[in-house]
Parts: structure tokens; sequence; C-alpha cells
């Protein structure tokens, strides 16, 4: 076996599951859509209704974009919840310990640091990561396992395991505020789609990324400093973690070392269920939406029907299965996917 | 390979120790329990050994069952999951009807099994990749238990379960008892089972060798569905058994407690030299992984270091240690190339 020893088996050893299915996804929006509609009627398309899925979905989606960046380039990075716990730390740190004593301009310049301070944490655990699996050659999976422990490690360290709370009211502002009516989160949300898939699909950087998760070694050979590449990859699904930070810490108005613990394989489940190739070198930015809003509406409907938000877990187990089960179907039914 | 056969042949199998990962863990415990003894009175005591295996047997038993998936070339992490269902499924039962030792174990075995074998119908059927279906089913299981039993707890467990048992008491100087227990017994029992189904059967020669290399074993004509639903039955089972050990060890039995471990026990095993490409680990590299982490974090505790630093310090091991077995392994394999 010539495997790369950096591309476990269980990676390789099936059909590319490309979860493709953008057709299918929507099938399954419209099917949801009405069946919820039969059961709760309008009170699903309220205001209300809508102003709360979109308060929710920024958070997951944003980290689904950081776990979909290293996805795509044949990797997998666990460590993205226990990073922006990290970094909101610092932040909460620089705006408590600053921010709140001072005036006028000071102020506005303690929070912009508290921001740097996160970008900065952010970066060099996305060059760690980087480093060690493109350069020392580790999987990603025991790579950001390792930081993650370490990450996490170093947040209850020196929290004590203890929330840090109240931040200036723009920052605040992020995670609560409505523009017209639209929640801020969801305007960072989707600002931050728009570049990264920009940054995907028509740089040079982003093709290099799905060439790496394709076939790592002939992107090597066709020249590409894949190591580079690779550690990019990892820096900027840090970076995107800080983004999750600011808008989590900013929702919640405090930070915490184990904050949205239970989004981490979720994450994932959202990134394959858009279409994202676990394997590496395909999938889509929309695609990624797609599935975020199909979660969404089950976790909000099942809200509106008061069932456990437990059951909208498994339901969200048993979508994935069901959705790759289907594709699986309609390929054996001579149904060819491209 | 080529420098064992130069050299006179004195001891090969010694030599080739001197150059396994095993060797360079053990070296590295061996250092570690060594620093421990003459920094602290209370780490080279009986008691501390025994503390160490009983809080240590639910992640050295699911090691055990994990360290069998692993090398088959899958993984699975949705055994936490299913340890938490084959738990409070079994305790239940076994209160309303008064059962005994024997039916619980069946009761939690056969649940554990049945997890597995849904976890490996999926991957071979839908042909979804093996992380995947675990992290779906993870979810599917937990969610599912959370939803029908509300999160609560099970305290009144039957007097005999709560007594375990208590096995060749013996009496030190001081008059302290030790005994073997259930948490000893089972952990010991575990990686026996794995250490036979591995090295001394024809299916653990089938295991290793659908993990090398899949399309080669399925040539050779090996049963590759009937081995997967082998291998993740087995950790369903495996899981089964370790859950009714951790709910006697705790007690009680919390839905909650146990979801968030699997990748402790993927990190332990890992650490002992498993690979996750499949085909490659040992049953004594697991036993060694979950003493490092075990030992680092009771030194840590001994050594009087805050417990809220635990964490950070079993991370730099991991983020170490396959560093390091990674940048030896890319050596090996450059040295292999020149010559």
């Amino acid at each position: 076996m010539s495997l790369d020893a950096r591309a476990p088996r269980w990676l390789f050893s099936l059909p590319r599951f490309r979860g493709g299915a953008a057709q299918i996804l929507a099938l399954v929006l419209l099917a949801l859509l009405i069946v919820f509609w039969l059961l709760l009627g309008d009170q699903l398309f309220s205001v209300r209704a809508l102003q709360s899925m979109a308060f929710q979905l920024p958070e997951l989606g944003i980290l689904s974009l950081a776990m979909m960046v290293a996805l795509l380039s044949g990797g997998l990075n666990l460590s993205i919840i226990a990073t922006a716990n990290l970094c909101a730390l610092a932040m909460a740190w620089v705006l408590t310990t600053h921010a709140t004593g001072a005036e006028g301009a000071m102020w506005v310049g303690w929070q912009v640091i508290a921001v740097l301070a996160g970008v900065a944490v952010g970066t060099i655990v996305g060059l760690i990561n980087g480093f060690v699996i493109a350069y020392l050659g580790v999987s990603p999976i025991l790579a950001t396992l390792g930081t993650m422990t370490m990450c996490k490690g170093l947040s209850i360290g020196l929290t004590r395991g203890n929330v840090i709370s109240g931040f200036p009211d723009p920052i605040v502002f992020l995670g609560n505020g409505t523009l017209m009516g639209v929640p801020v989160a969801l305007l960072i949300f989707l600002a931050l789609c728009v570049p990264v898939a920009i940054l995907l699909n028509k740089s040079p950087f982003g093709h290099r990324i799905y060439m790496i998760g394709s076939n790592e070694k002939a992107t090597r050979y066709s020249g590409v400093d894949t190591k580079r590449v690779v550690l990019g990859v990892y820096v900027l699904s840090s970076l995107l973690a800080v983004v999750a930070a600011l808008v989590m810490m900013a929702r919640f108005n405090s930070a915490n070392a184990s904050y949205g613990e239970s989004y981490l394989l979720v994450t994932i489940l959202a990134a394959v269920l858009g279409g994202v190739d676990p394997f590496g070198g395909f999938g889509k930015v929309g695609g990624l939406l797609m599935a975020l809003i199909v979660l969404q509406v089950i976790s909000s409907a099942f809200n509106l029907l008061n069932f456990s938000p437990f059951l909208t877990v498994a339901i969200w187990g048993a979508l994935i299965i069901g959705v790759t089960g289907l594709s699986v179907l309609f390929e054996s039914l001579g149904w060819r996917r491209r | 390979m080529t420098l064992a056969v130069s050299r006179p042949a004195l001891s090969p199998v010694l030599q080739r120790f001197g150059r396994s990962h095993e060797f360079w863990l053990l070296a590295v415990i061996l250092a570690l329990c060594l620093v421990l003894s003459l920094a602290t009175d209370s780490f080279l005591t009986l008691q501390n050994l025994f503390d160490l295996l009983t809080s240590n047997a639910f992640v050295g038993i699911m090691a055990s069952g994990l360290l069998v998936v692993l090398i088959a070339g899958g993984i699975d992490i949705s055994f936490t999951a299913t340890a938490s269902v084959a738990q409070y499924v079994a305790l239940t039962l076994a209160i309303r009807y008064g059962l005994g030792w024997f039916a619980m174990f069946a009761i939690a075995g056969a649940i554990g099994i049945a997890c597995g074998a849904i976890n490996a119908l999926f991957i071979t059927r839908l042909r979804i990749s093996s992380i995947i279906v675990s992290i779906a089913t993870l979810n599917i299981f937990y969610g599912l238990l959370i939803f029908f039993t509300g999160g609560k707890y099970i305290t009144s467990l039957p007097k005999f379960f709560r007594d375990g048992i208590w096995w060749f008491e013996y009496d030190d100087a001081r008059g302290t008892p030790y005994a073997l227990n259930l948490q000893i017994l089972v952990l010991a029992l575990a990686f026996l089972s794995a250490w036979l189904l591995l090295n001394r059967t024809n299916i653990g020669r089938q295991i290793y060798a659908l993990g090398g290399n899949k399309d080669a074993a399925q040539r050779l004509g090996f049963h590759v569905v009937r081995l997967n639903f082998l291998v993740y039955g087995y950790l369903g089972l495996i899981a089964g058994i370790a859950s009714l050990v951790q709910a006697q060890l705790a007690q009680s039995v919390t839905p909650t407690v146990l979801v968030g471990k699997e990748l402790d026990v993927l990190a332990a095993v890992v650490l002992g030299g498993a690979s996750l490409t499949g085909g490659v680990g040992t049953v004594f590299g697991a036993i060694l992984g979950v003493t490092l982490l075990a030992v680092l974090q009771n030194g840590l505790v001994l050594l009087g270091v805050s417990s809220y630093w635990n964490q950070w310090f079993v991370g730099l091991t991991i983020l170490c240690a396959v560093s390091i077995t990674a940048w030896r392994d890319r050596r090996q394999r450059s040295m292999k190339s020149i010559a």
C-alpha cells in the first residue's frame, strides 16, 4: 500500500459520498416544510420564529465553515470549538480588564485590541495545527485532537473553569442586535460566506485546497507547495473559529472554556450533509448553507412542537444516514451522479 | 530490516523490540514512574496502584475494544453512547425484574452488539465512511436515550451490584485491605480477550489483513462484510460490559456522564501506536497508551499540580507523542527509500 500515511484508510476504502445531492436536500427541505406547516400552521413562518432561527443559525454556521475548509483539503479540524473558546477568553480578558474602565477613544481602542488579541491567539493555534499536520506529517485527526485538548486545557487552567462576562455594548450588539429586523450575527455569517466562497472557488489558494483534497500527491508533483497550502488551510480554519468566538461570546455576553462543545461533531454532519466530501476535494459553501437551513428548520420546528432538543440531535443523526441512504438508493436505481 | 541480518542474531526479538514504538513508550512510562516515585511518597504504593487500575478501568476496557476496530481500518466514536444505552437499559431491567449478574451482563452485551451491528450495517451497506456513520449514530443513540429517559439518574441499584466483587482479600502490614474488584478483573479479561482475538485466532489475522489492505483481503477470500460486523459488534459488546463496570464504580447510572469520553479513549489507543490507517497496533501498545495517560494524570495530582491543568498536560503529551511518532516514521521511510 503506498497510500499516504496521513490519509486514514476509512477515508479511502469506500466510494466517495458527495452527499450530492443538493437536489435530495432540497426535496428533504420541501418535505420537512410541508410536514411542519401541516403540524404547526403559520406559526412556523411567523416573524418571531424566523428571527429565532436567524439568531441560532450563525454560530453553528460559522463553525461549520471552519470545519468545511479543513474537510475540503482532505483533513479534519477537531480543535475549532476549543480554539474558539480560547480566543473568546483572550478577547473577554482584554475587554473586562481594560475596556470596561476606559473612556472615549481608548474604549474603542481596547475593543479593537481585544479582537486583535483573539485573532492572534487563533493564528497561533492555526499555525501549530498546520505545522504539525503539513510539515511533521501527523494525521489531521490526531494533531487537532492534541491541540483541542491543549487549548481546552489552557482555557480551563487559566480560568479555573470560570466564566468571564460583562462586555461593552458594541460587542454585545454583534450577538444580540438587529439591523432592520435581521440579526447582526446572521449578517456577519452571510458576509463571511461570500468571501469564503470566493476564496475557495475563484482564488488559486482555493483551487489548490480542492486539488489537495482530491489527490495530494498529484498536486505536489504538479509543482504546488502543498505544505504551505495545508498550513494556510488550518490558519484559515482557526481564523473562522475566531469569528465564531466573537459571535458566541457576544450572544452569551460571556466566555467560558466549554461553550458550544456539542457543536463539534454536528459541524462535521452539517458539512457532509451539505455535500462536502468527507474525503476532501468536493463541496460548496452553498450546499453547506442549504444543510444548515435544513438542520435549523428541524430544530426550530421541534422546539415549537415542544420536543426535547435531544430528539432534534437524534433526528439530525438519522437525517445524514437517511440522505446518504437515499443517494445510494438512487444510484442503484441508475441515477448517475456527476 | 537489513540491519538485523548483518548483525549476529543474538537476540533478534529484543533488537526488534528496541526499535518499536512500544519500547519508547515503555521507556517514557518507566522514566515518569521513576521521577514520581522519587518525588512523592504516595506514588509507589499498592494503594495507588489499585486506585489507578480501578479508576482507569473504563477507559482501559474501551481501549481494548476500540483497538480492534482501528486495526481493522475503521473508526467508531459512538461507543460511549452505546455504553450509556446499555447501562441504562440493563440496570433498569435488572432493578425491575430482580436480575442477577449474568443476566445483567448478557443484556448489556446484547445491546452493545446490536448497536455495533447497526454501525456495521450502515458502514457496509450504505458505504458511508465509518467516522461519519459513528458520529451520526452517536447522536442518534444518545439523543434517543435522553429523550426517552429524560436524563434521569438511577441511584437505587441492587445491593449485590453495589457491593460488587471482592475476591482474594489481602491485608498489608498496616491492615489496609486490598482485593480483586470488578473493575480490575474485567480490565484484565478485556485485554486478555483482545490479545487472544488478535494474536491467537485466524480471525485476528484476518482483521490485521483487512486493515492493512482491504482489497487484498477481499481477493484472498476473506468475508469483509462479516469481519466488519464482527469488529463493530465486538466493540459494542465491550462497550456494554464496560458500561456496567463503570456504573458499579460510580454506584449510579447517569446517562450523560459517558458521552464526551470517546476522544479520550481514542487518544489513549493512538498513543499506544495504533494507526488510524488500519493494520497497525498491538494490545501491549494500547495498554501502554492507557497507562501513560493514567500515570501522567495521577502524577500531576500527587505532585500537587492543580487539577485544572490536567487537560493541558494531556494535550501536550498527545501532541508531542503523535509528532515524534510521525517524525520518526518519516525518517525511517526516507532512510528506506535511500537504501
